[in-house]
């Protein structure tokens, strides 16, 4: 008995709790605010929403003061190798830490629109948040699933929330089956790497094959086994599942456009991030010596990633499918600078900087987006937009800037993410990539141009005789009505960050 | 000018106290003539509330800031007979792992060109806010952006923020032109965002090509020549390469047969967009061409002449015959634009001193006068409602003024001695005389073909009886010449015309030094791949010194 607490002692001896406080810190705070709606007066519960935003603006000040105190140390991994603490991960905490507070504001503005209970969605954003921050850090193939899945059943709630919508609910069934049927996909990749890692008689093998050191060393030793091959690509085409990358795109059209609007943007841009970041984690570690195979068969994907997103974007009217659409077109360029990585290291920080510019330019079209339109925003399409600029030029000003960010229109971040891609690309010697690149931005300035000019356009609702048909459209909010100046705040922000992460990029230098 | 140069060092000793640390002055101008159309822009984009005139004026100091500023460097360049590139700064952005940094810098061949985009952008700008519109303030938001990016585009070294520049330029052109634009403004938008959004992608990736092809951490030019003028690229590559920047700058200068796109957007876009663009914006492709491609790959730009001369005598020949055509003004103007871009492409294809340098000059006056051209058809247009000339008629009797100026712009256009033209079109035909003499006759022919529609619309607007067309349209009784806030940027640029045409040294003195560190005297010959590192390096002693 003493042996075995001994041996437990020796396990737990790099347990550092405080290492993994943020992620704590915001499951606390989940739960405390399921016992605040419990405990407080119906007449305070208006305070839960500022709780929820101040506790996560409190747990990024946490994250900021913690990064600064470790992040002399370089990488450093603990639980005994469950986690791996590196500057990369760190980013992507700050990343997630973002989304969330910004999915928890769009979310209090559509909650309360439509009536819906806010408290469940607050706590399932941060439930989820905790999950995908400690999946970036996951090191070892136990955690990642466990952490990938309390994302995944976080977001099967999140997509249906919207109960009484057909859309939503629709949305919910059909991620929950195709999440279901990718989650089951990876799992069966995870097992064969244990089974054939921990098989005594192949050189290298370990009794802890779930461990990413541990398997690298031992697919370093056999790059040529063909079940290693096999997990590999499995476990590959499970993350692509939630990278949304040809040819397991098909849920995102559907899926996003059903979802209420928080969740949706939750989804393009936290979702997809997880993803991959967990793919660079892995092609970084484990799979790196894969390297003659895995080159091929992502760059396959990236290109036709890119020409399916935005060949089907072109004739898209609706705005929530176009985001997703466009938005797999965005995976395959992150994917160009995935397959890049194999050969020049630094391709993965382009990544994650293209990743921060994506999260500024697609909450700022998001937050326009859950401004305005009809009560069912499943049905708000590009025609909603018409003559914005001169109702809301507000709000036109930050969908031009936000759109032009993710056509990568200079002098707007976008451009600057693709281009440490496209030049991390070009040192990787993939021209080929480039050249479908290049075609895929081409494309996508008509959709994103044709979205301005329809907000430029107008005149929205007249009719032949002139007369305003405002009154026809019974649940159809003016556009912009519901703009507070905490929404004006929020979006000026972005913006901001968008045109100012454009000029001088010094703010992510640590990245660079 | 003591006294001048008095101020300038009290101004300098007080900014390099405030802002500017270690800055010289004339390098921090160069800086200020960038920043201070942009800086306004976002101020008149973050303040809504301002009133017309408050706004008006703002936007009039964006515009008069950089003129004042481009004079003043072209006088203290000239007149202290630089070497090189001088105003130099450098100011990092937070790239400078990738060897990617602001820096700024003038030389004898971005100078012309530096001073064309402030003296255009000032007479677009002017008429501009002078115009009556809809929603003027973000019209204006955009003419500035505009602004910034010409001005910086020219004054880059660095050959990242070169492109940066240009960008942003030319995204706010394609939204004036949807927004503000005339008849058929959004498939013309469109179809110009995209066209040119390739000719963009293609050109960075030849500039990326350049880049990391080097192995040098580093995106600036001078470092750039020095280093490949040591190790030179493959024969294959330099190839390959050029290919990539002649045909990604030849979209976006409209080279035949990439330029249906500017004849439609020119027809449509309102006419500062149009003088921006078609003045100033569109030579960046050409710049690029002789400051970067033709200098750092002399094998693959001595491949390519071959090629490149019969497109652009496709732009002189094809689009003259198709500009003799055209009906309607804006159109005919659009096209015609497009023809002279061969004429550049011409002279560039010489590779000697001679041609380019009659291909820069031939850029500076084309930009003064096609901006000419379409200011004055928008004063014809905004009197007689139309811009379809056989409706047109007997303007003349109204307009004196206008017509005369319009009558100068089309002369200067056809490249009359006595404007600034015709020193760009006398040293491209010296060019090619020397390099191939037979292309002389087209070539003169194109001229020819110039002079011949331009007199043909003067004649047609301006001359004969009164058209029944604008009498129903508009009416002659209250038709006034052309007013003060229109008559101000025309002189402008006929008076810049004039004053290069009689006296080309204020521009190709220095342009001259700055080519023959880059160029041959005369036509090339096979040795150029040998000769031209020769120069380069005197070239970088000449900047170490």
């Amino acid at each position: 008995m003493n042996d075995q607490m001994a041996v437990y002692a020796e396990i737990a001896r790099d347990n550092s709790w405080l290492s993994i406080l943020p992620e704590i810190a915001l499951g606390v705070l989940a739960l405390l605010l399921l016992v605040m709606e419990m405990i407080l007066p119906r007449e305070r519960r208006a305070l839960i929403p500022r709780i929820a935003l101040w506790g996560q603006a409190g747990v990024l000040i946490l994250g900021v003061a913690y990064t600064s105190i470790f992040s002399g140390m370089g990488e450093e991994s603990s639980f005994n190798g469950l986690l791996l603490h590196s500057l990369r991960g760190d980013a992507m905490r700050f990343f997630f830490l973002i989304c969330s507070m910004l999915v928890c504001h769009f979310g209090n503005q559509y909650a309360e629109r439509r009536s819906l209970p806010k408290v469940e969605l607050f706590h399932l954003v941060l439930i989820v948040t905790a999950g995908l921050m400690l999946l970036v850090q996951s090191n070892n193939f136990i955690l990642l699933f466990v952490a990938l899945e309390t994302v995944t059943v976080g977001f099967y709630i999140l997509v249906s929330y919207s109960r009484g919508s057909l859309y939503s609910l629709e949305a919910g069934l059909k991620y929950l089956i195709l999440g279901a049927f990718s989650s089951a996909i990876l799992l069966f990749g995870i097992v064969l790497l244990y089974g054939v890692a921990g098989n005594p008689q192949l050189p290298g093998s370990s009794g802890e094959p779930m461990n990413f050191v541990l398997l690298r060393s031992f697919i370093e030793a056999n790059p040529d086994n063909l079940l290693v091959l096999a997990g590999a690509v499995l476990v590959l085409c499970g993350v692509a599942f939630k990278i949304g990358a040809v040819p397991f795109q098909i849920w995102i059209p559907d899926v996003y456009q059903g979802s209420p609007m928080p969740t949706t943007s939750f989804l393009a841009v936290a979702s997809k991030a997880g993803g991959f970041a967990v793919l660079i984690n892995l092609v970084l570690g484990p799979f790196a010596p894969l390297g003659d195979v895995l080159v091929p068969m992502l760059g396959a994907i990236a290109v036709l990633t890119i020409l399916f997103g935005n060949l089907a974007a072109l004739s898209q009217r609706n705005v929530k499918r176009l985001m997703g659409l466009s938005g797999i077109a965005h995976a395959g360029y992150l994917l160009i600078g995935v397959v890049a990585s194999f050969e020049v290291p630094w391709a993965a920080n382009a990544v994650i900087f293209y990743l921060f510019t994506y999260l500024l330019a697609s909450f700022a079209v998001f937050g326009v987006m859950n401004n305005m339109g009809p009560m069912e925003d499943a049905e708000l399409t590009l025609d909603d937009f018409k003559d914005l600029a001169r109702q809301n030029p507000f709000n036109a000003t930050v969908l031009v800037i936000g759109l032009g960010s993710l056509a990568g229109i200079p002098p707007l971040a976008g451009f600057i993410g693709k281009l440490l891609i496209f030049i991390a690309a070009f040192k990787a010697g993939l021209y080929g990539l480039l050249g479908v690149a290049v075609i895929g931005v081409v494309m996508s300035i008509y959709y994103y141009f044709g979205w301005i000019m329809e907000a430029y356009n107008g005149p929205r609702l007249v009719t032949e005789t002139g007369v305003k048909k405002e009154e026809e459209q019974p649940d159809g909010l003016l556009l912009g009505a519901a703009a507070t100046s905490t929404h004006r705040i929020v979006l000026g922000c972005l913006t901001a960050g968008t045109v100012l992460l454009g000029f001088y990029q010094g703010a992510l230098s640590y990245l660079l | 000018m003591e006294i001048l140069q008095y101020l300038a060092d009290a101004l300098e000793g007080l900014l390099n106290l405030v802002i500017f640390r270690g800055m010289a002055l004339n390098a921090a101008l160069l800086m200020v003539s960038i920043n201070t159309p942009l800086i306004i822009a976002f101020v008149l984009l973050a303040m809504g509330g301002l009133s017309r005139n408050y706004y008006r004026s703002l936007a009039l100091a964006g515009f008069v800031v950089p003129v004042l500023i481009s004079v003043w460097l072209w006088y203290v360049y000239t007149s202290t007979r630089y070497i090189g590139f001088a105003f130099v700064s450098d100011t990092a952005t937070g790239l400078e792992n990738f060897g990617i940094s602001l820096k700024l810098g003038l030389n004898g061949i971005s100078l012309p060109l530096y001073l064309l985009a402030g003296i255009v952008g000032m007479a677009a700008g002017f008429y501009g806010i002078y115009s009556e519109m809809e929603r003027q303030r973000h019209y204006l938001i955009l003419l500035l952006f505009i602004q910034g990016g010409l001005m910086g585009i020219f004054a880059s070294i660095d050959i990242f923020f070169f492109y940066f520049f240009h960008e942003i330029a030319l995204i706010p052109t394609f939204i004036a032109i949807a927004v503000w634009g005339g008849k058929g403004k959004r498939p013309a938008a469109m179809e110009m965002a995209v066209y040119l959004t390739l000719g963009a992608l293609i050109s960075l990736i030849g500039l990326l090509a350049l880049y990391s092809g080097s192995g040098l951490k580093s995106f600036d030019i001078l470092s750039m020549r020095a280093y490949f003028a040591e190790q030179p690229f493959s024969a294959i590559a330099q190839d390959n390469i050029f290919a990539l920047l002649l045909f990604g700058f030849g979209i976006l200068v409209s080279l035949w047969p990439f330029h249906s796109w500017a004849p439609r957007a020119y027809g449509a876009a309102p006419a500062s967009v149009a003088m921006m663009h078609a003045g100033v914006l569109k030579k960046f492709g050409l710049y690029g061409l002789i400051q970067i491609a033709a200098p750092l790959l002399p094998i693959g730009a001595n491949q390519w002449t071959g090629l490149l001369i019969w497109l652009a005598l496709g732009n002189i020949i094809l689009i003259g015959l198709a500009t003799v055509g055209q009906r309607d003004l804006k159109q005919m103007i659009g096209y015609s634009s497009v023809m002279h871009m061969g004429y550049a492409f011409l002279g560039i294809a010489c590779l000697s001193v001679i041609g380019v340098g009659g291909a820069v000059l031939m850029m500076f006056a084309h930009g003064l006068s096609v901006a000419l051209l379409f200011l004055l058809s928008d004063c014809i247009y905004k009197r007689s409602g139309t811009c379809e000339m056989h409706e047109l008629g007997g303007l003349c009797r109204k307009t004196p003024l206008l017509a005369c100026l319009f009558v100068m712009a089309v002369l200067a256009n056809a490249g009359l001695p006595g404007f600034a033209n015709f020193w760009g079109e006398i040293g491209i035909f010296i060019g090619i005389w020397n390099f191939k003499t037979w292309l002389v006759v087209p070539a003169v022919a194109g001229i020819l073909i110039s002079a011949l529609y331009g007199l043909r619309a003067a004649r047609r607007i301006f001359f004969g009886d009164y058209s029944e067309a604008v009498q129903k349209k508009a009416g002659f009784e209250g038709m006034e010449d052309i007013r003060l806030s229109e008559r101000l940027p025309a002189l402008i640029l006929v008076v810049v015309l004039l004053l290069v045409g009689f006296w080309p040294r204020v521009i190709s003195d220095s342009l001259n030094d700055a080519l023959q560190s880059l160029y041959p005297a005369s036509a090339p010959t096979a040795e150029i791949a040998d000769t031209t590192p020769e120069n380069l390096r005197q070239l970088t002693l000449d900047l170490t010194k």
